[in-house]
């Protein structure tokens, strides 16, 4: 496992603890209707939906489904870049139409990687209502989109990365800055463009 | 160097009108023009035996101006061109129509091969006795099969009445069953028809017993398998058969291999070989197996060759790289000496086809080939004189060739 | 990040086992997609794709258009019925006009091998072979690839039995190259008039007994019997075919428990497949039809980044 360097903005029990209050939030919010369901995208959208999902049932004390989104088929820079990023499954295995979503993903940026989820939602029908849970928030917004629910809002430059870092998918759980001059840890960063589904991405 | 009289060594030679008058160590007296080959090889003029000069009917292919220009280029003094043109030489008038465009257009000597059957079509024969009249000096159906044994061996039998050589392109056409590439593992491999070795040999040995049968003289065309060069082999031991057979430089140099990329550059008819066929070839070549090298100069445009793989036609360009070839792969590494080379270019296709050349006799006409074994070239069909640039070989490079090009006397061409 | 190394797709030879486990996973991925209500994305949206056509093609066809629509890509369909083809233009002509069209990918389908070579030197385009003479059809072979996955977990180590006119076959090269390739036994077994040479060189063992290419198969795939082959004295006549290489229920016991079997498809039943086994539970005959549709999705998807490229050579 890589160690990686950079500014610490969460530790593994903040992020425990703000999830467990953003977990309230949904409860408070969408508990009392009966169908809802929380969607992760991928890749590290989908370990924090599966905890928000848990502590959600544990509160209203029944079964939440959890959907996986894969959102590349849907990425509005797939004609600007020659490598094809690598396609995962989506799945959704109940009927999304006129139910409550909770997208769940790590940090929000330019907003475009929300912007594809939401064109791969309606391809699979018509949910009531899309709200979106983010672990961080870091500005830069290319588009209109905004969260319902925020981990931690953090003040960046444009050129930093903000790395999630999730014991599901990296061996450690903690939330790093990077500044420009420092290699962004993924190696799936696609040439000139900004890799979504990670913190210095979309 | 004059394989014919075994002589090797540094001379001088004088040359007066158009004739070898003086060989000898030092010739005193002042020539009118004198060009200096020290450190050269001065051979007998090269003589390419197989050639498509494409004229008349496919002159967008190539002309004999542009053919025999290439050849020039490529050392040879004289070629022999093959009947199949459009209409095809099977009569008195075609050949003189050849002959008398090569003598206003050419600077080196052309020799028209007349069809063995009319049309080439293999069924009856041609007015054989007037295209000798009119100037041929043997007898092919090239780029077809005699495929029936009768027309064959009355072809053979009356051939002997001119004492012409027949030259045969051997394919049994069933087997051959329509093939493009020879059939073998890359025959396989590029889902290509492949031409099995048996569609030759068989008509190589069918050609053997009726070279005995009826005493005539036969020329295998391009021969191109291990098999089919030791049947000439045994026949000629056994004795009492007049048989001698050509290879192409494409089929010493090259394997099926080369068409893995289906470039029509290496289609070729009989098809580039397998490495043990290639091999017997160049022993065959060292040994005296093999008589004669030839080009089977196949110009076509590129237009025709950049089609798909099975329907572009056979054929490679020759003339401007065979001598090229051997001198940087057989010569210069020792493979054969430079008498044998001349064996193979200029004696015994003088030999076959009755011609009076390929020799450095005072007296004879001064047809002379110059080579430079050090002199380096880089294959570039852009260049050629030829029209076609359908050569196998472009962008190799290759060390010694011909320097010079003298026919009767007269330097055609010089590098 | 995932991609094809070379601009086409023109054979099973010029991809490595990890290409084709790319191609595999992300059919896999997109599998999914023919199972909406929507059967659309819109990865391949403002792509152009020509559909070029030189020899009757339903399935291939149909397949593949299926696979663009899916991808949302705008199709343009070119046939030897309807080209200048029959006008005696040459296929580089053809290919040069519809470049003109700056298409992003040009599928071709031609009775001609190398032909789909020939255009991808000289075009542009990323150029996917659809099936070149008795060359290759690399996507049958990736579909079947895919099917034979999905039902067995893997490729490695199983026995894969294809039977019939191996001669004629582009399906039969492009499916030995790439079992091999991963590490199946691939055993290919027809009359040996219509076993080409040296082909256990493309790696696989050679029979021309049934029995001994179906026992312990993992696998068995039937190829088609084309009619002419009769008259060509390929085999004396299909009766005696039938006989010696159909495929019946009893040979089937041949066979390993659970075998499956396949067909590249169309389907002579009678001649090389009797009708109960071609419909039997263990026949996979119409997984490959579904499973085609999400190989080519995947292999254009995979390629729709790539024109532009250097013309690739195809490795040895």
């Amino acid at each position: 496992m890589r160690k990686i360097k950079g500014k610490s903005l969460m530790t593994a029990a903040e992020i425990d603890l703000v999830l467990t209050r953003m977990a309230a939030e949904i409860v408070e919010k969408l508990g009392p209707e009966e169908a809802f369901a929380v969607i992760g995208i991928r890749r590290r959208g989908v370990p924090l939906a599966r905890r928000l999902c848990r502590r959600i049932e544990a509160a209203v004390k029944r079964p939440v489904p959890l959907g996986i989104l894969d959102i590349t088929l849907y990425r509005d820079d797939l004609t600007a870049i020659g490598n094809r990023p690598m396609l995962r499954e989506t799945l959704i295995d109940f009927d999304i139409d006129n139910r409550s979503l909770v997208l769940v993903d790590d940090v929000l940026y330019t907003g475009r990687t929300i912007r594809s989820a939401l064109d791969g939602l309606v391809d699979l029908g018509r949910p009531r209502r899309v709200q979106l849970a983010v672990l961080v928030d870091r500005g830069h917004r290319e588009l209109p989109i905004q969260a319902d629910y925020v981990g931690k809002t953090v003040q960046t430059e444009e050129d930093e990365t903000v790395e999630v870092r999730l014991e599901e998918e990296d061996g450690e759980e903690r939330v790093v800055l990077l500044g420009k001059t420092q290699p962004a840890a993924g190696t799936r960063k696609a040439r000139g463009a900004k890799s979504p589904g990670r913190g210095g991405g979309a | 160097m004059d394989p014919s009289r075994k002589f090797d060594r540094v001379a001088d030679v004088a040359i007066d009108d158009g004739r070898i008058v003086e060989i000898a160590p030092r010739i005193a007296q002042k020539g009118r023009r004198e060009v200096d080959a020290r450190g050269l090889a001065v051979l007998p003029g090269f003589i390419d035996m197989h050639v498509h000069l494409r004229e008349p009917g496919r002159e967008d292919a190539e002309t004999i101006e542009t053919g025999t220009a290439a050849a020039a280029r490529g050392g040879f003094t004289a070629v022999a061109c093959m009947p199949n043109t459009q209409p095809v030489n099977d009569s008195e008038a075609v050949t003189t129509y050849i002959l008398k465009r090569a003598r206003e257009v050419s600077k080196i000597a052309v020799y028209p091969i007349g069809a063995i059957t009319r049309g080439s079509r293999g069924e009856t024969l041609a007015e054989i006795g007037e295209m000798v009249r009119a100037g041929i000096v043997a007898i092919s159906d090239d780029g077809h099969p005699v495929s029936d044994g009768q027309v064959m061996r009355r072809a053979l039998e009356y051939s002997r009445l001119f004492n012409l050589p027949v030259i045969d392109h051997c394919e049994d056409e069933a087997l051959a069953a329509g093939g493009v590439v020879h059939e073998g593992y890359w025959s396989t491999k590029l889902g290509l028809r492949g031409i099995s070795p048996a569609a030759e040999e068989v008509q190589v040995a069918r050609d053997a017993i009726l070279a005995r049968q009826t005493g005539a003289r036969i020329h295998i065309a391009h021969l191109s398998t291990r098999k089919s060069l030791e049947t000439v082999t045994r026949a000629r031991r056994e004795g009492g058969v007049n048989l001698t057979c050509e290879v192409t430089p494409h089929h010493l140099l090259l394997t099926d291999e080369r068409v893995a990329a289906y470039d029509t550059h290496a289609k070729m008819n009989p098809p580039l070989r397998g490495r043990d066929d290639v091999d017997a070839l160049v022993e065959g070549i060292a040994s005296g197996a093999v008589d004669v090298i030839a080009t089977d100069h196949a110009p076509h445009t590129l237009g025709d060759k950049m089609l798909e793989f099975d329907r572009a036609p056979f054929g490679v360009v020759g003339l401007e790289t065979a001598v090229s070839l051997v001198c940087d792969r057989f010569v210069r590494p020792g493979v054969i000496g430079l008498g044998r080379l001349a064996e193979l270019f200029s004696l015994n296709p003088a030999r076959i086809l009755n011609l009076e050349r390929g020799t450095l006799t005072p007296g004879a006409w001064a047809d002379i080939t110059v080579l430079d074994l050090g002199r380096q070239t880089e294959v570039r069909a852009a260049t050629f004189a030829s029209r076609g640039r359908n050569t196998p070989f472009e962008g190799w490079s290759l060390c010694g060739g011909p320097a010079m090009t003298v026919v009767r006397g007269k330097v055609v061409w010089s590098a | 990040m995932a991609s094809l190394s070379q601009k086409d797709l023109l054979s099973i030879e010029q991809l490595s086992v990890d290409d084709i486990g790319l191609v595999l996973d992300t059919a896999e991925a997109l599998r999914e997609v023919s199972a909406r209500a929507v059967k659309k994305v819109p990865a391949l949206r403002g792509k152009t794709v020509i559909n070029l056509f030189f020899e009757p093609s339903t399935r291939t066809r149909s397949s593949f258009e299926l696979a663009e629509k899916r991808l949302s890509a705008d199709i343009l369909n070119f046939s030897a019925s309807s080209s200048s083809v029959t006008k005696g233009e040459t296929l580089l002509d053809t290919a040069r006009n519809l470049e003109a069209m700056a298409p992003d990918i040009i599928v071709i389908r031609h009775a001609s091998a190398g032909a789909p070579h020939l255009l991808g030197t000289e075009c542009r385009s990323s150029v996917v072979n659809a099936g070149d003479g008795m060359h290759e059809h690399p996507t049958q072979a990736l579909l079947d690839a895919l099917t034979v996955r999905s039902m067995k977990g893997r490729l490695e180590g199983l026995k894969l039995a294809i039977i019939g006119d191996i001669s004629h076959s582009r399906v039969a090269r492009s499916d030995t190259l790439l079992f091999h390739k991963m590490g199946a036994e691939v055993w290919v077994c027809g009359p040996p008039t219509l076993i080409p040479a040296d082909f256990h060189l493309l790696g696989a063992r050679v029979t021309g007994f049934m029995e001994e290419a179906i026992e312990g198969a993992d696998v068995v795939m039937m190829l088609r019997l084309q009619n002419e082959r009769q008259n060509e004295a390929f085999i004396p006549s299909t009766r005696e075919y039938f006989n010696l290489y159909g495929l019946s229920r009893e040979r089937m016991r041949g066979a390993r428990k659970n075998a499956i079997v396949m067909h590249p498809g169309p389907m002579n039943r009678g001649v090389e497949i009797e009708s109960e086994v071609a419909d039997a539970d263990y026949s996979v005959i119409l997984d490959q039809v579904a499973n085609g549709v999400a190989t080519r999705m995947a292999v254009l998807y995979l390629l729709s980044g790539n024109s532009g490229l250097k013309p690739g050579r195809e490795s040895r």
